[in-house]
């Protein structure tokens, strides 16, 4: 017979504080009964003496001291889960919103998963093609590594991530399960209809799970709601073998929930007011991708994160820039010339290109073009900046070059359609192509012996393997 | 670990997190390490009151209950000191973290209180005492080949004093077996083993502290030549996300010239761990013949795993680093990232509701940070051996933001700063160390080695290059707001030539078989050609022959790839270009003369 505790001691924002508890487990789930019989669920955050703290998920509003009873239920947060998971959209706490009941459990998984042994891992080298040029070609994606897009209010991050989805291939694709787990937090209803009809009219929703928590969910939701997610994706790569991307998005607003419960509890704020564990919290989700030695499948994070006015030194880009492998950041400047994708890619990367890319992965090229054109680009700022005093005319014949290939980049490279699904081999003529514009004593990062076969061929003479 | 004391009437009272409050004993002591709860999750005591004790829990708490049972182990946070170390891969509280695997699988289950080193293993070990010797802390007893590179000294733990009145024979033996005992002056006979404990956060003794003289020698031109950090010295590497810290810190664990390696990823991505363990492995030390593993000793504190165990990983390492230094061995010790380190301090201190001081950082932060730092040194050991610990830490300020805490506190407990820059880095101009915001305090001491062991010109060489990007820097100002073409044919020159010391010297391939690692000498005459080329171009200009007719000249082209033609480590390269600047000299000297 399970004990029930008649009433509260205090309400504070989303949390309740509950006296006289016995035997309650930290983190453990308790079920709120209202007098008009609703039950709101809720977790122990905090345990004091025979005091426990808890965060109710749908908030507290209608709840005073006197109407409720509240039960323990002995475990913590869990996700019922099966393969017949593929296809369902959920909210944010993993209750079904498509009308199609609840999924019949073959495993029930705390949602805090588990921490893998860095010696169990194996290390990401596979190409991810997301036929997008930029990404492929100089931002490559890896397969089970977390590569996040810092964007800005405004700019096409939906539309990207949207498109990535749709695109996403492995280099060797026989034999494998691709699914696609689908994280909202805190978006609005619009944005999240926008995923749902996008991925509907593509076909590839029954290969999808999706959390939708919306603007006006509840915040305690938010927290728990790429956990689910997660969860689910963890368990569709390493039961069932399959490659699972997560997209997790809006985790600014996953970070300003956090900062709304944090300080309910009145706890000692860090920078900008975010509570002083948001670096290990946010690893707790990102550090949940990647491949493991003993396992065919594979997670793979594109969290998404608006940067609070554009500033990408703000806390949420910060660390995640510390925790993840690299960043995708869209800037305005391009957005306003119009180019979609707006990718900047001076301060983009992906650190587990190097290893994943090349002879053997993509082609030989590969990685001196990369690097080629980033350092190219570079120049192209400085020579814009001192065009901009002495102007156009006055520059010299190399550095008008540069002003030609760095108008170009911006065009041909990185501008594509939200549709256009290029090969990388495409992609590298392309990035040829501008290179060409350029002396050839300029590129200095490229292999003498390559560019021997690439620089003077013109296009449609390239080799392509 | 095994004899547990059962002080079961203390019991927890509170959970908040990692850190929990104990009530109904105080029977503990500072810094002891507890069992908590019933599946005996490991956790240090950091603060006492008369009637609640409160404790960091170094493994996650969810489930815990209130009234579980805290049981007091009576030793402070220890590490085992012995053979079995070396390429090893532990976590921040010593656990082997490829031993966990084959027991639990690929993910951490909790409560896994495994020892270290693997208690069943027989080394083979060669007795160096006989019966009668007088011993005291600090003499080896025993050798055992570690690992192919590494001979493992066993030595007489600090603070031990005695005679030995029996010694076992050379042959194998487990860690925990007596090989040697001894009668201190009050007639106890002490076992000495092949394994010893040691408290992480005390200092292990040493006789003195030494000067430095030698420099770490990397093999990176940037350090080696204008920031270079001495044997047993400390050096900051502060940079924004994606700047390349953790890359300096591979390049600086697989050719620095040290015995030892200490790797500490705190707080570090999962997968990089596993990218140091798969390279580290597969690196062959071409000196040695030896995998770079064989002398690395990995602490991964991944930022997911519990904060309390990322704040000890540091603590580990360093009494890791201090027991192989004790041996006679030179240790450099790689910290990334210490910011990770102090956000633990401040994670645990919010949760102890401590009043916090800059940025909700606990106002012992400086103190923590030089207790670490102070550890470094160049000593001489108790056995009057003469060993060293390098530190080098890396620094994530938030925001890339140098005047935030963390960086400004380390600054004043290090002597190199090597600030990475976030310009270089987008433009992938790699080490992205920034060469005017960057120093070394040990340039000066270091001065009489490079003289003597390098060239007496090597100084001259380097003030000339740091002068000439000072002045580049001030050139490129004048030139951003009215452009280049009003510089003197002289200030021209200067642009040139410092194009030449940052693409073809400063920059440095990791990724370049041949360029990745470069010998000190080697350095010095890449440093004598450019110079070279530099004062024979000023001639050309002093005899008033334009800057746009040397330009002409291939020769300047072929000095920004100056580092691959000296990587090929073709005979007599230098000699060539010598030659080839002369050559170009001659002529253009010849054609002007003739036109006068």
């Amino acid at each position: 017979m399970q004990l029930e505790y008649i009433g509260l001691q205090k309400i504070n924002g989303p949390l309740v504080v509950l006296e006289g508890v016995k035997r309650a487990h930290y983190e453990e789930v308790v079920e709120i009964t209202m007098d008009n019989h609703e039950k709101r669920m809720g977790r122990i955050i905090e345990l004091i003496g025979d005091t426990a703290v808890i965060e109710v998920f749908k908030g507290t509003a209608g709840i005073s001291l006197k109407n409720t009873t509240t039960k323990l239920t002995g475990h913590s947060l869990e996700i019922a889960l099966s393969k017949e998971i593929l296809g369902r959209i959920f909210d944010g706490r993993a209750r079904p919103i498509d009308g199609l009941g609840s999924v019949y459990p073959e495993a029930k998984w705390d949602i805090n998963g588990s921490i893998i042994n860095p010696i169990g891992r194996e290390y990401p080298r596979h190409y991810i093609q997301t036929g997008i040029s930029v990404i492929d070609g100089l931002i490559s994606l890896i397969k089970g590594q977390k590569l996040p897009i810092f964007s800005a209010e405004g700019l096409a991050h939906h539309a990207l991530a949207v498109q990535i989805v749709h695109q996403a291939k492995l280099a060797k694709q026989e034999g494998t399960h691709f699914a696609v787990v689908f994280a909202a937090m805190g978006v609005t209803h619009d944005v999240a209809a926008y995923f749902r009809n996008s991925f509907e009219k593509s076909g590839i929703l029954d290969r999808m799970v999706m959390f939708l928590n919306t603007a006006n969910d509840p915040v305690v939701e938010r927290i728990v709601t790429p956990r689910y997610a997660l969860t689910t994706a963890e368990y569709l790569a390493f039961e069932h073998d399959m490659q699972v991307l997560v997209i997790l998005t809006d985790m600014t607003s996953y970070a300003e929930a956090l900062r709304e419960i944090s300080s309910s509890k009145g706890e000692i704020p860090s920078k900008k007011g975010f509570p002083g564990y948001l670096y290990s919290d946010l690893a707790s989700i990102y550090e949940r991708s990647g491949m493991l030695k003993q396992k065919k499948g594979s997670v793979t994070q594109i969290p998404i994160l608006t940067m609070p006015n554009d500033d990408i030194t703000h806390p949420i880009p910060d660390l995640t820039g510390y925790i993840t492998e690299g960043q995708i950041v869209l800037d305005k400047k391009l957005h306003q010339k119009g180019i979609y994708p707006p990718i900047n890619i001076r301060p983009s990367l992906s650190r587990l290109m190097k290893d994943g890319i090349g002879e053997g992965f993509t082609r030989e090229d590969h990685p001196d073009v990369a690097n080629q054109l980033f350092v190219s680009y570079a120049d192209v700022q400085q020579i814009q900046a001192l065009a901009e005093v002495i102007g156009e005319d006055a520059l010299s014949e190399t550095a008008k070059s540069y002003m030609a290939f760095g108008k170009a980049f911006e065009q041909e490279l990185v501008m594509q359609h939200e549709d256009e699904n290029r090969t990388l081999m495409e992609t590298l003529d392309i990035a040829w192509k501008l290179l060409r514009l350029l002396p050839r004593e300029e590129l200095d990062r490229i292999d003498k012996l390559l560019l021997d076969k690439y620089y003077i061929a013109h296009k449609g003479e390239t080799q392509n393997e | 670990m095994n004899s547990v004391q059962e002080v079961s009437k203390a019991y927890i009272y509170s959970i908040n997190g990692p850190v929990i409050h104990v009530k109904g004993s105080s029977d503990f002591h500072m810094n002891e390490m507890v069992f908590v709860g019933k599946e005996k999750l490991l956790g240090e005591v950091v603060s006492i009151d008369y009637d609640t004790t409160i404790v960091q829990v170094y493994e996650v708490t969810t489930g815990l209950m209130v009234g579980e049972p805290v049981i007091a182990t009576g030793k402070n946070l220890s590490v085992y000191l012995g053979p079995g170390i070396m390429g090893k891969v532990f976590d921040g509280i010593q656990r082997p973290l490829d031993y966990m695997e084959q027991k639990s699988g690929t993910f951490i289950t909790r409560g896994l209180n495994m020892e270290a080193l693997n208690p069943d293993k027989k080394w083979d070990v060669h007795m160096t005492v006989k019966e009668g010797d007088s011993l005291h802390g600090g003499n080896v007893i025993a050798t055992v080949q570690e690992t192919a590179l590494i001979i493992h000294k066993v030595m007489v733990p600090p603070g031990v004093f005695g005679e030995v009145i029996e010694v076992v024979q050379d042959g194998s033996y487990k860690i925990h077996q007596t090989i040697v005992k001894i009668r201190d002056k009050k007639d106890t006979i002490l076992p000495l083993k092949l394994v010893q404990q040691w408290p992480v956060r005390l200092p292990r003794p040493y006789n003195n502290r030494q000067m430095v003289t030698r420099p770490l020698v990397t093999g990176q031109r940037i350090i080696d030549t204008f920031f270079p950090i001495a044997k047993g010295g400390t050096a900051a590497i502060p940079g924004g996300f994606g700047t390349g810290k953790t890359m300096i810190h591979h390049q600086l664990a697989k050719w620095s010239d040290s015995d030892i390696i200490v790797y500490i990823g705190c707080g570090e991505r999962g997968n990089e761990i596993t990218e140091v363990l798969e390279e580290f492995s597969k690196l062959i030390d071409p000196k040695l013949g030896s995998s770079l593993m064989d002398r690395t000793v990995i602490i991964a504190n991944t930022s997911n795993m519990p904060v309390a165990s990322r704040e000890a990983s540091i603590y580990t390492g360093i009494a890791i680093a201090e027991y192989y230094r004790d041996m006679g061995y030179h240790v450099a010790l790689m910290a990334d990232s210490t910011s990770c380190w102090a956000e633990a301090l401040r994670e645990i201190s919010g949760r102890l509701e401590e009043m916090p001081a800059e940025e909700g950082f606990p106002a012992y932060l400086p103190s923590r940070l030089a207790q670490f730092y102070e550890r470094a040194g160049y000593v001489t050991n108790l056995n009057d051996t003469e060993g060293s610990i390098s530190i080098i830490g890396a620094v994530s300020p938030q925001g890339g933001d140098f005047s935030e805490p963390v960086t400004q506190n380390t600054k004043r407990f290090i002597r190199c700063f090597w600030v990475l820059e976030r310009e270089l880095a987008y433009s992938r101009h790699y080490p992205a160390i920034d060469w005017l915001g960057s120093y070394s305090e040990y340039s000066e001491v270091l001065r009489k080695w490079y003289g003597e062991q390098i060239d007496k010109r090597f100084y001259e060489y380097r003030t000339a290059f740091i002068t000439l990007l000072q002045q580049e820097s001030k050139l490129m100002e004048m030139v951003k707001l009215i452009g280049e073409e009003v510089l003197a044919d002289e200030q021209k020159l200067i642009l040139q030539i410092a194009k030449v010391i940052r693409i073809g010297f400063l920059q440095q391939d990791a990724y370049h078989k041949r360029d990745t690692y470069m010998p000190i000498t080697k350095q010095y005459k890449m440093m004598e050609v450019i110079y070279y080329l530099y004062e024979k171009a000023q001639k050309l200009i002093a005899k008033n022959i334009p800057i746009s007719v040397l330009l002409k000249s291939l020769i300047f082209k072929e000095m920004l790839s100056i580092k691959y033609i000296v990587g090929s480590g073709r005979e007599g390269i230098f000699e060539e270009l010598h030659k080839k600047i002369d050559d170009f000299y001659d002529e253009l000297y010849k054609a002007y003369e003739d036109m006068e």
